[in-house]
């Protein structure tokens, strides 16, 4: 499985795919919406953790431009923001199943990973 | 009278939670960077157990990353005590470089997020008025939201002001969006509202990229 995390904070991203790497999952990760589209031109990734507030574009926008060069990639969001009906209708907008509160559960983002890749 | 009051009330509220739910937004990401810190010495931990080598140096690195989280917690916090602590008493002095200072650290986020960063510059010379401080963020906020959509190339809004005679003159350069622009309707009919509250005018510099925001030395009421 080969991840991009995508998020402003870089503290955040660099430990996530720390963590990922420890637990034998192969994740790069990136600080822009400009750097996450540059990365799947040349690489290749079967699942993108993109954060739903990022400078640049609103991570739908980020999402739609990821799908147009990366068709067949899966998505999840996460966020920091809203309430669990915010979360349940960005997720339907989002057209996504997952849609993680941050602090997030390392163990259940890569559940919901491996579920998102089943399908 | 009495339905400007309501106006002032009802989108003051609605810019005392914007600006709430954009600080509980910054905390959620030092929670979040936090937790997969603490994670990753928990990982630590365990690689250790099974009798793994782990490097200290990470584990420093690890506490220090927390430690910074935590500092950097704790100045939200305290920005979001100062915010909430604006509507203590109707009338106030403001130091108005502080109050620059302290309104870009407030709303970076929501600048940072539209790709905009805000930068205060030291003023020449201490600048003190006494006025409304919260009706004061509010038409602040306005302005910068303003700034933001018409920020120029360099993304960058430059924040200074200068003293009157009369009072102050707060002065958001970078604005080149402004030349060309289409008409907008701000300062709004809400904006007006508030400027007349705190007897001051707008002045919008298309030709500089410069909106000045005049304020009086102490609002009359």
């Amino acid at each position: 499985m080969r991840v991009l995390l995508v998020d402003d904070e870089k503290e955040l991203v660099t430990t996530m795919a720390q963590r990922l790497a420890l637990r034998g999952i192969d994740a790069d990760w990136v600080t822009s919406c400009e750097d996450a589209l540059k990365s799947v031109e040349a690489e290749s990734y079967d699942i993108a953790i993109l954060d739903v507030k990022i400078p640049g574009l609103s991570g739908i926008e980020l999402k739609k431009k990821l799908e147009e060069k990366c068709p067949g990639m899966k998505f999840i969001f996460m966020t920091g923001h809203g309430s669990e009906k915010d979360y349940k209708e960005g997720a339907a907008e989002a057209g996504v199943e997952y849609y993680l509160v941050k602090p997030i559960n390392i163990e259940f983002l890569i559940e919901k990973m491996h579920k998102v890749l089943e399908k | 009278m009495s339905r400007q009051w309501e106006t002032i009330g009802e989108l003051g509220l609605q810019f005392f939670g914007k600006i709430s739910a954009s600080i509980s937004h910054e905390i959620k990401n030092t929670l979040a960077i936090m937790n997969e810190n603490a994670g990753l010495l928990e990982d630590y931990c365990q690689l250790a157990d099974k009798s793994k080598p782990v490097d200290p140096g990470r584990l420093k690195e690890v506490a220090s990353s927390i430690r910074n989280q935590i500092r950097r917690t704790d100045g939200i916090v305290t920005n979001l005590n100062r915010f909430a602590h604006s509507t203590d008493q109707w009338m106030m002095g403001v130091d108005v470089g502080d109050f620059l200072r302290f309104m870009c650290q407030l709303t970076g986020r929501l600048a940072f997020i539209r790709g905009v960063r805000l930068k205060p510059e030291p003023l020449s010379a201490s600048v003190k008025i006494q006025t409304n401080l919260f009706f004061l963020e509010h038409l602040f906020w306005l302005c910068l939201d303003f700034a933001i959509s018409m920020a120029g190339e360099g993304r960058t809004i430059r924040l200074t002001a200068d003293a009157l005679q009369t009072g102050v003159r707060i002065i958001l350069r970078g604005l080149e969006g402004l030349a060309g622009s289409p008409k907008t309707n701000f300062p709004g009919r809400h904006g007006k509202t508030l400027l007349r509250v705190l007897e001051g005018e707008l002045e919008i510099n298309e030709a500089a990229g410069e909106l000045v925001l005049i304020l009086p030395k102490e609002v009359s009421q």
